[in-house]
């Protein structure tokens, strides 16, 4: 047997064995999930004439009054463990298994999207308004006494535009394709170029322009002294915006002072790029927590994770 | 020694990972998080706000970044439900729906069921609005110009909160838990600027670098990361001691599910802090042993 099947094959005995020893052991069992049936008055009370929902039921402990075992659920915590377990399981290597539970991810989030972007966008926006009198009687229905409103027929610009963005598929018509391409880009743009001058250009220059120093009021004794963490923070701030624009300012040489101001905005570039990093390490670590947390909790009750 | 570092496999570092998060999950550890300023900003706008203020809560993140924006929609969906605010649950995220059913089932539903919110007057699902940034000036604008029902299928006309809200923008405060692109910044571009609609945000952490140029003047404050929710919640709890830390026999506070998981991101970050170190010396001591050879 080569070195690397021993180590799996161990692997798998260890883990076999302490989910067997878990499950022996523990009174709510491995991944074991007790629902009870949501009563109207836990839900958020609906107004007079609403229509019901459906009957939901929510996770509850095993020995709560009126709890049964939902074997559904159950199902779910052991396709969702033993799918984390095959994600984490390329950090040794990559595997059959990863590749599952990667196409799996990928293919449901593709199909959720298509549902979601059918009913939401082509039926909810576009169909409701050419079609009203059929979707409404077949997809959305009218509510008691309300009108069926008339078709909307400027609604057919969206239809062929949308049509039109197909004919990339068609390798000789392929350029008709470009026209709703240059409709959704020159919309785009234009509605950009406003917002962005008054919110990221003017709005941000605004903010840059702050006291370098700054005077406060002790609310007891009514003395104006200078807030010196407050005017370091701001002289700081002012300094390395400067510092930052003098690196991308190409018109003139980077020698000399220029060349040390400019080195100084590299230094600030850093230390953002080093934030954003670190963020996203701490972010990061959240994913890998909550997965534990969920085989830690959830699955194997190790630990309560019921709130 | 040296040479064994040198060459150590990387799977042992993963696996140092995973004990460095695992331990302090099973230990129950936790770590405390003073309250930044722009965490504070937004918890005080919220909080001075007239009891039955009525709040847009903009869910824009999906399954994927739940990890880290979780734990703060949860605080907002409690501080709004203990101020009595009117809640206005919509996304630009199709994938966020099933987020916000699972925050309405479990504040509304669960946590807070004896207050017995009603539908349509405490709280309303506006649902889904595709349509990116088009979508945020429609919605800030006039709600009905691209929907006049909500998630539920029932008229925006016949539920009590909407009947004398045209736009998000006639609203005392938005608040979007954002995990990228379309979130806060297309928010503030869209919705802030142009309506003057105050808003607050709650962001992941690679995205808080960006959007601190927008404070104060288009954005309220701040809430980053897992720590900004810790920050958020401890100031809850601190705000309302009778729900968080009940003294009465029986009862259970609420679980603040950030803190729960501050402990691992410390330790985690201490290793990190640690092999960084390392790998410098290695690498400097590598260099320096080559060049006196």
């Amino acid at each position: 047997m080569k070195r690397e099947q021993l180590f799996w094959l161990t692997i798998f005995l260890i883990g076999a064995i302490g989910l067997a020893i878990r499950a022996g052991t523990s009174p709510r069992g491995v991944g074991t999930v007790y629902v009870v049936e949501q009563t109207p008055s836990d839900a958020g009370a609906e107004p007079a004439g609403a229509t019901p929902q459906a009957v939901r039921y929510r996770e509850t402990p095993q020995g709560a009054p009126g709890a049964i075992l939902s074997v559904q659920r159950t199902v779910g915590v052991w396709i969702a463990a033993l799918m984390t377990l095959g994600v984490l399981s390329y950090l040794y290597r990559d595997n059959p298994l990863y590749k599952l539970v990667e196409s799996l991810v990928v293919g449901v989030s593709a199909g959720y999207s298509f549902v979601v972007g059918f009913w939401d966008n082509l039926v909810a926006k576009l169909f409701v308004k050419l079609t009203p009198g059929l979707i409404h009687a077949w997809a959305i229905p009218l509510g008691e006494g309300e009108p069926l409103p008339a078709a909307d027929w400027t609604y057919l610009a969206p239809l062929i535009l949308g049509v039109l963005l197909f004919f990339r598929l068609i390798p000789k018509l392929a350029w008709i394709s470009v026209w709703p391409l240059a409709f959704v880009v020159g919309t785009t743009a234009g509605l950009k170029l406003i917002v962005y001058l008054e919110a990221d250009f003017i709005g941000q220059i605004e903010n840059t322009m702050l006291p370098l120093i700054v005077l406060a009021t002790d609310p007891q004794s009514g003395v104006r002294s200078v807030d010196f963490m407050q005017s370091i923070k701001n002289i700081l701030l002012v300094l390395g915006v400067l510092a930052s624009l003098t690196y991308f300012y190409f018109s003139v040489e980077h020698t000399g002072v220029v060349r040390h101001v400019a080195r100084c905005g590299i230094w600030v570039l850093m230390i953002t790029f080093g934030s954003s990093f670190a963020f996203t390490v701490m972010g990061r670590i959240t994913l890998l927590t909550v997965r534990l947390e969920f085989l830690l909790g959830r699955w194997l009750g190790l630990i309560d994770v019921s709130q | 020694m040296w040479q064994f570092l040198n060459q150590l496999d990387r799977r042992w570092v993963f696996l140092a990972m995973l004990l460095a998060v695992a331990v302090p999950l099973l230990c129950g550890f936790s770590s405390p998080a003073a309250l930044s300023p722009d965490t504070r900003a937004v918890f005080e706008r919220l909080e001075n706000l007239p009891d039955g203020s009525r709040i847009a809560l903009a869910i824009d993140y999906d399954p994927s970044s739940e990890a880290e924006l979780h734990p703060m929609a949860i605080a907002f969906v409690r501080h709004c439900v203990l101020k009595r605010h009117k809640m206005y649950f919509v996304t630009l995220w199709p994938t966020a729906l099933p987020v916000i059913d699972r925050l309405v089932r479990q504040v509304i539903e669960k946590e807070f069921a004896d207050r017995k919110l009603v539908y349509g007057e405490d709280y309303i699902l506006l649902g889904y609005q595709p349509g990116e940034q088009v979508a945020i000036q429609v919605l800030a604008n006039d709600i009905r110009k691209s929907k006049t029902r909500d998630d539920r299928g029932q008229s925006l006309d016949s539920l009590p909160m909407m009947r004398d809200v045209r736009g998000l923008k006639e609203l005392d405060l938005l608040i979007n838990v954002s995990a990228g692109y379309p979130g806060a910044k297309e928010w503030v571009q869209y919705a802030g600027v142009s309506t003057g609609l105050p808003i607050a945000v709650g962001s992941v952490g690679v995205q808080v670098p960006m959007l601190l140029p927008y404070i104060p003047k288009q954005m309220i404050g701040l809430v980053g990361a897992l720590r900004g929710a810790v920050e958020y919640e401890t100031a809850l709890a601190d705000q309302y001691p009778a729900v968080f830390r009940p003294e009465a026999a029986g009862a259970i506070p609420l679980a603040n599910i950030g803190q729960r998981r501050m402990g691992p991101q410390l330790w985690a970050h201490l290793l990190i802090v640690t092999l960084i170190l390392i790998g410098n010396v290695l690498f400097l001591t590598g260099r320096y042993s080559k060049r006196t050879a």
